[in-house]
């Protein structure tokens, strides 16, 4: 079986959820994405960094009414690693059904 | 990892893909609601202006005797606001079922592709009320309602992109036939929302 594809990283439901935001959208917000996915901020924050980590995602910290903001994008790195990974879970699938 | 394990997991993806990137809130039965306001303020319009007893031909009223026009842009303004607010009230009930909060992204990304032709369609309509050409408004409303659905369509349910392209057509349609606007408008703001609700009832809810 072919697991070249597979990524360790996207183990992980929380990061291969957040990855899923971030490949469908140009960018999300800390405080959404812990609303969208239920999380604390110190699950949520340890997972990102992970990820930061990487290389798959950028953060960009800025103020939005004298409030800190950070919002999160994906490398093409990180969009490569996904897709990748997709593929693997699709041969995953495809090889099960043979 | 077994079939049901991957399947589950490619499941997750799509979820939040959509969840994240799609404004799913609106309820349907809202679009239904909005289109009997539409209807009422249709039938106040059309009392006013052709009154109970007359004929199709025969008008009591002109749009453009005094007093008329006044009218009937507050039976609009009011027609208008009893919509938003139902729309939102029941998007916010919608919202707290499916625990998704209606001031997220995807709700401020719509508004602000929905806000541009809006607004300019508003100017324009302003516009033309205050030139005199009211036999234009009518259309003009419509073209630029359907532009704003299918602008913030790209955030929600694929329907509304629909809805946009019909009404953007009976607009276009208005235009030729000068006079009937108060027919187009029951057609646009009243039986396709009814119609477009139902099947955003049937299908989501």
């Amino acid at each position: 079986m072919d697991l070249k594809l597979y990524n360790k990283v996207f183990e992980n439901r929380i990061r291969l959820q957040v990855m899923s935001v971030l490949l469908a959208n140009d960018a999300y917000d800390f405080s959404s994405l812990k609303d969208l996915l239920e999380l604390t901020d110190g699950n949520l924050a340890s997972n990102l960094k992970t990820l930061e980590k990487e290389g798959y995602i950028t953060v960009e910290k800025s103020f939005v009414d004298r409030k800190p903001n950070t919002r999160y994008k994906k490398t093409d790195k990180g969009q490569k690693a996904f897709e990748e990974h997709l593929q693997a879970l699709e041969n995953l699938i495809k090889q099960q059904y043979k | 990892m077994d079939q049901q394990d991957l399947i589950k997991e490619i499941g997750h993806i799509r979820s939040m893909m959509e969840k994240s990137s799609k404004f799913i809130s609106i309820s349907g039965l809202s679009g239904v609601l909005i289109g009997m306001y539409a209807l009422i303020g249709a039938f106040l319009a059309y009392i006013k202006v052709f009154g109970f007893r007359s004929t199709f031909d025969y008008r009591d009223h002109y749009v453009t005797d005094d007093g008329v026009v006044g009218y009937l842009v507050v039976v609009a303004v009011a027609v208008l606001l009893a919509s938003l607010i139902t729309g939102v009230v029941m998007a916010k009930r919608k919202a707290s079922k499916i625990k998704q909060s209606v001031w997220n992204v995807t709700s401020r990304a719509m508004l602000k592709a929905v806000s541009v032709p809006l607004m300019a369609g508003g100017l324009f309509a302003l516009l033309l009320i205050w030139k005199g050409y009211y036999e234009l408004i009518a259309s003009t409303l419509l073209i630029f309602y359907g532009l704003a659905l299918s602008a913030g369509s790209v955030f929600t349910f694929k329907e509304v992109r629909w809805l946009g392209v019909l009404e953007v057509c009976l607009g276009l349609a208005a235009l030729l036939f000068p006079g009937y606007g108060l027919w187009f408008w029951v057609c646009g703001f009243g039986l396709l929302h009814i119609i477009y609700g139902f099947i955003v009832y049937k299908k989501y809810e």
